[in-house]
């Protein structure tokens, strides 16, 4: 039982960081309806900038607190990659907005290969890693509950929090649900459509450098291709969830975060990307929009 | 624009250079961390950093400069060329063909029969290995594997992004059938078709009800699945280390090319013994298999089934109401885009010599998929020309070593592959998002035909 408790926590905390960068591609894709591939990359982004500002502040403040230190690698990381992401929906998705389907998702999959290549070139292919950063661990028991795990979901839970209210409670939050129901009814009643979509490339983009933080808190390392496999599970989280849906953003990555160490502590940990994919082909073919996603309904 | 862009206007200047301003800044804002701040481990493998501000500020002036020139220069004078044609008021569509036009498929046909040839005249016989095996045989690989994802995605617009797991499937049933029961390519090539055409079929099933999207990540995730399996199934793929020593292809068993055997091909014609005889073998190989599939795509698009798919692409709800069976129009699609990708796959084993799931990573479904896009959908013709210049202009990096002596001898332009690759895919989809064949020739017409604009069609829907 408390083996089973102790994977219960570590699947919630992997669960809580696939949520977050989860949030973005479902955000994007319930605004705009592109699969944007590139945000595992903007993910990846972000954590490298935590990492480079990592490196800089403890080089020049030798004994810097850490909760100072993790706050500004939050902050800088979260105003890189909204940055980053927002030139890139200028850049390479805006043009193509009017245009066929498979544009925007040609241009975010080269975009995916651009950013990664780019920090390949720019920081070098090895794995660079860091000091653990945090390593109180609290027994209750036989549990285990380390102060990484805790700060990674009181995080998630708080930025939650926010983005609720964000979206439901606020004039632009009330423009991006418009925007995602009728962009061109919303656009005729006054609403920026252009900047609506800009704030939720960068909102997106946030919570993914959040994510990236927390990564290279949790695991210590960063790598440029780090952003394909985290990408492509949290992309599987808002399909399991219902793409489009903000709780089904999380609600699939909690259970993408809880498969995979359930099944990597009972199974074969070779077989725990298999099983997140076949239970994800398996739910679609059953509850084809995802477990909260609105049933697509078809006119002709 | 409220001023004429004739007179070249004052505030034109002051636009351009605000706008290359902002550019600066923000580039100087995403480049900061990523070029300015170099990290690298030290002696003693800790992690420290360096900063290259030189870099930086080579970036942040491109990036400035760069749009300054756009915005003060190019765009009025596209603009300004716009307007001269608007006003003429000739249309740039004219009903003549060129002669090259009008016969490009003979001239490229021809061309690729002779370039062989032409290779071992202009290069040698060793000198031709690197034209035949690293541009022919390479780029014709991915023609084949994009002709192949043509007819899932492009005829039946499904999207498929996982489409390397059939050409995976094809590489490993050559290399473990000839390994394990020794059988020749020829008998392999067929059988690693029809079995990643079954694999097609099991993995069309579940996802008959999936529609766009849904689609997309069900068959990227089984692609991964399958890659996954050929790394952790290590009593029988052997894991990350992969299959090598598979066998040589033949020429239909009557030479071989092993170059023990007695029947070996230099032997038999008393040619100087060389490596290129096999790849210029190949060659022929991988270009009658190309033609199968364009041959096969073009009788099909006029077949009843291929009419299926192109309607199944346009409207799935007309076509179900019109009592199209869109379960086996969808399986068929499936399988018959996997029979080539394990054709190619089977190919692909026997060419290398070696298979690991190393060579069926996602980005390789991506690469296929972008050359289909980048052609423009459904046309074979436009397809080809994509294959070539992506995978062509990658290859080419390779042989770019001049370029050392521009930046320096630690310049390795195989670095930027990847990079310039991405970089190419955007900018095509940014000014042709058609492809480079947006226009296509349509199957069914009433009395005669007309090329139809790309964007009267719907892709990638299903």
């Amino acid at each position: 039982m408390e083996y089973f408790i102790q994977q219960l926590i570590n699947g919630l905390t992997l669960g809580s960081i696939y949520g977050l960068v989860a949030i973005g591609y479902t955000m994007v894709y319930g605004i705009i309806g592109m699969i944007n591939f590139a945000h595992g990359d903007i993910f990846m982004l972000g954590g490298f900038a935590a990492l480079i500002i990592f490196l800089i502040l403890t080089s020049f403040f030798a004994g810097i607190p850490v909760a100072l230190l993790l706050l500004v690698m939050l902050v800088v990381g979260m105003l890189m990659t909204g940055l980053w992401n927002w030139t890139i929906e200028r850049v390479a998705y805006r043009p193509l907005r009017g245009s066929f389907r498979l544009a925007p998702l040609i241009t975010a999959i080269g975009m995916s290969i651009v950013l990664s290549n780019f920090i390949q070139v720019t920081q070098g292919p090895r794995n660079k890693p860091i000091p653990q950063l945090v390593s109180d661990t609290y027994h209750f028991g036989a549990i285990t509950i380390s102060l990484k795990q805790i700060i990674i979901v009181l995080l998630t839970v708080v930025l939650l929090a926010a983005f609720w209210y964000i979206v439901n409670k606020t004039p632009l939050g009330r423009a991006q649900r418009a925007t995602e129901q009728d962009r061109k009814m919303a656009a005729l009643l006054g609403v920026d459509v252009d900047r609506t979509i800009s704030i939720t490339f960068i909102m997106g983009a946030a919570l993914a450098a959040v994510a990236g933080t927390m990564y290279l808190m949790y695991y210590g390392v960063a790598s440029f291709n780090d952003g394909f496999i985290p990408g492509v599970k949290a992309f599987t989280a808002a399909v399991l969830g219902g793409i489009g849906s903000l709780p089904g953003a999380v609600l699939g990555g909690l259970l993408i975060g809880l498969i995979e160490s359930l099944w990597s502590a009972y199974f074969t940990i070779a077989y725990k990307d298999v099983a997140t994919f076949a239970i994800l082909a398996f739910v679609l073919i059953f509850k084809p929009t995802g477990i909260l996603g609105r049933p697509e309904v078809e006119k002709v | 624009m409220t001023n004429s862009p004739e007179t070249g206007t004052p505030g034109l200047m002051a636009k351009a250079v605000k706008e290359g301003i902002f550019a600066g800044l923000l580039a100087l804002g995403m480049f900061i961390l990523f070029v300015g701040i170099e990290t690298y481990q030290d002696i003693s493998n800790a992690l420290v950093w360096r900063t290259r501000w030189g870099l930086l500020a080579i970036f942040v002036a491109v990036a400035a400069i760069g749009r300054f020139l756009v915005v003060g220069f190019i765009k009025p004078h596209i603009d300004r060329r716009k307007l001269a044609k608007a006003k003429s008021g000739v249309l740039e569509i004219s009903e003549e063909k060129g002669f090259f036009r009008q016969h490009f498929l003979k001239i490229a046909l021809v061309g690729l029969v002779l370039y062989p040839v032409a290779a071992v005249m202009l290069a040698g016989t060793q000198g031709s290995l690197k034209y035949v095996d690293n541009f022919g045989i390479q780029i014709l690989i991915y023609v084949m594997l994009a002709w192949g994802l043509n007819i899932v995605v492009g005829l039946a617009g499904l999207l498929d992004l996982g489409y390397v797991a059939f050409y995976a499937v094809g590489a490993y049933s050559y290399a473990l059938l000839s390994e394990h029961f020794g059988l020749s390519f020829w008998i392999l090539l067929p059988l690693a078709g029809i079995l990643s055409a079954m694999w097609g079929i099991i993995l069309g099933f579940p996802v008959l009800r999936l529609r766009g999207d849904y689609l997309a990540i069900v068959t990227l995730a089984f692609g991964e699945i399958i890659r996954l399996v050929l790394i952790n199934w290590t009593d029988v793929t052997k894991g990350t280390f992969g299959i090598s020593g598979i066998p040589k292809a033949s020429v239909f068993g009557i030479w071989s090319f092993d170059v023990g055997a007695a029947n070996n091909f230099t032997k038999a014609f008393g040619l100087p013994m060389s490596s290129a005889y096999y790849k210029i073998f190949l060659f022929y190989v991988i270009l009658a298999l190309c033609l199968l599939t364009a041959y096969v795509t073009i009788r099909l698009r006029r077949m009843p089934i291929g009419r299926a798919w192109e309607a199944l692409r346009e409207d799935e709800i007309a076509c179900r109401s019109l009592g199209i069976n869109t379960v086996t129009t969808k399986l068929t699609a499936f399988a018959i885009g996997a029979m080539f990708g394990g054709f190619a796959g089977s190919f692909f084993a026997t060419r290398q010599g070696f298979v690991s799931p190393e060579s069926f990573v996602f980005l390789e479904s991506a690469v296929i998929l972008a050359i289909v896009v980048l052609g423009g959908m459904g046309s074979l013709t436009g397809i080809a020309i994509a294959a070539v210049v992506m995978v062509g202009g990658t290859e080419l990096l390779r042989e770019m070593s001049f370029l050392k002596l521009v930046f320096g001898p630690d310049f390795t332009p195989e670095l930027y592959r990847m990079l310039l690759f991405g970089l190419a895919m955007i900018i095509v989809m940014l000014f042709k998002p058609r492809g480079f064949v947006g226009s296509r020739e349509p199957t069914a017409f009433l009395k005669e035909r007309k090329a139809i604009a790309g964007s009267f069609t719907k892709e990638g829907h299903g």
